[in-house]
């Protein structure tokens, strides 16, 4: 099956590809990139697994074509924190102990930092329902409530 | 299975070209929350995926003259910072808000929840209620139709070959107007409708109602203007005797299927709940001002 060309920015670097029209980011990103911190959930949208953002924006990786990225900034799991220092939500959650197997942490870390871009000062429920589209089934939730409550805490200085 | 290819043109007509090139094989890319859902379930198999977010006239919001056009791929993360438009136009907000999580958010649009043809799509029956106009075009030209006219049934629409959703205006409102939608689903959120109801009203400085449109979701096998609910409501002050006899015009107008959701005289009888609520809730907004 033959390829197309696309061009877009991927943590801050400008990236060429080349992808099927029926991969999506996802496949993109892990199988033509190698960037698999992104996980692969339930590749329908519902368990948030393979958060990252477009243009500042929170999608699935899954729900969109590798394709549709051409000219889009693209930020994952692998662009957040430096390489000798963990962001203060990759540390809250270290510290909170708010991951157990941890395929879906990649997604909250991208959820969760999303969010405090945009409000650095969420109340709980704020974070519960902006991250109602992670699902977690080992931790019950209240520890990544509580590290990226810590980690906005900390942001805020 | 032949090749599936892909384009993402930067005009309208562009758009109709490849679509007529694709010969019925071609599916327009907005949110992708459902196609490319329905495309790893094997439930379609496209030729040709039509992306039209590069399309201006497809993602803009604009103040026109006589309201607001919202390009059909909006996403309802980007309808929901619009503060204009949701001032006027809570109801259709709140609506294409209620879809999915912030991920679903960043994407779904009022052009996919639409022409998806779900009977439980949420911003349609505040479209509807809101009265809001559909901006087509299509390899004969363009064309406007009603939103309550593009649903036919589960799945389908009354578009026809290469014909798509451009934009919907948003028709002004008069003074002392607003609208509200409410959706029943077993959890607080997330899930899909057991019955949706969309209002929107115009009361004059006596408090009487001057206008209104209720319109379902759910409760039929497509989106349903309730006329009857709205020509009852209109000449009253919203009274609880009225509100009744509204009620009972939308359970009339249900004809809901039985699922593990709801039964059918659970559905009917939330349809009439829901109406009266989504009601009260506009004609608040119109006392308070917000």
């Amino acid at each position: 099956m033959s390829k197309q060309h696309v061009t877009m920015t991927v943590n801050g670097d400008p990236v060429e590809v080349l992808c099927r029209a029926d991969q999506t980011l996802l496949d993109c990103l892990r199988d033509e990139m190698g960037l698999t911190g992104t996980k692969e959930g339930c590749s329908t949208g519902d368990c948030g697994a393979c958060s990252v953002t477009v243009d500042g924006r929170l999608v699935c990786a899954c729900l969109m074509l590798g394709v549709e990225a051409e000219g889009r900034k693209i930020e994952t799991i692998e662009g957040i924190g430096e390489s000798e220092e963990l962001h203060p939500v990759q540390r809250h959650f270290l510290e909170e102990a708010a991951l157990q197997c941890g395929i879906c942490t990649p997604g909250f870390i991208v959820a969760a930092k999303n969010l405090l871009e945009k409000n650095p000062n969420p109340t709980e429920e704020e974070v519960r329902y902006w991250l109602a589209g992670n699902l977690c089934r080992c931790t019950g939730y209240d520890k990544i409530i509580k590290a990226v409550l810590k980690a906005a805490e900390e942001m805020r200085g | 299975m032949a090749e599936l290819q892909f384009a993402a043109p930067e005009t309208v007509n562009q758009a109709i070209k490849i679509l007529g090139g694709a010969k019925g094989k071609g599916r327009i890319l907005a949110g992708g929350t459902d196609l490319l859902v329905q495309m790893r379930s094997g439930r379609i198999e496209p030729g040709f995926i039509v992306d039209v977010k590069n399309i201006p006239e497809l993602t803009e919001i604009k103040k026109e003259k006589n309201g607001y056009r919202v390009g059909a791929a909006v996403s309802g993360a980007r309808l929901g910072e619009h503060k204009s438009v949701k001032k006027k136009w809570p109801g259709v907000v709140e609506a294409l808000e209620l879809i999915g999580s912030t991920q679903i958010q960043g994407r779904a649009s009022l052009g996919g929840n639409l022409c998806n043809g779900s009977p439980a799509a949420d911003s349609v029956p505040a479209m509807i209620a809101a009265g809001a106009i559909c901006k087509i075009a299509g390899p004969k030209g363009r064309r406007t139709a009603k939103v309550e006219d593009i649903v036919t049934g589960p799945g389908k629409t009354s578009l026809k070959k290469g014909e798509f959703i451009i934009s919907f205006l948003l028709p002004e409102k008069p003074k002392k107007s607003s609208e509200a939608y409410l959706r029943l689903i077993p959890r607080t959120e997330m899930d899909i409708a057991v019955v949706g109801a969309g209002v929107s009203l115009t009361l004059d400085n006596q408090g009487i109602c001057t206008k209104a449109r209720v319109a379902l979701g759910a409760v039929a096998p497509k989106p349903v203007l309730v006329e009857e609910a709205g020509l009852i409501l209109v000449g009253s002050k919203l009274d609880p005797d009225t509100l009744e006899k509204m009620a009972s015009a939308c359970r009339a107008a249900c004809n809901p299927i039985d699922d593990m959701r709801g039964t059918v005289e659970y559905r009917t009888k939330v349809a009439g709940v829901l109406a009266t609520r989504a009601t009260q809730i506009a004609a608040e907004r119109v006392r308070s001002g917000r």
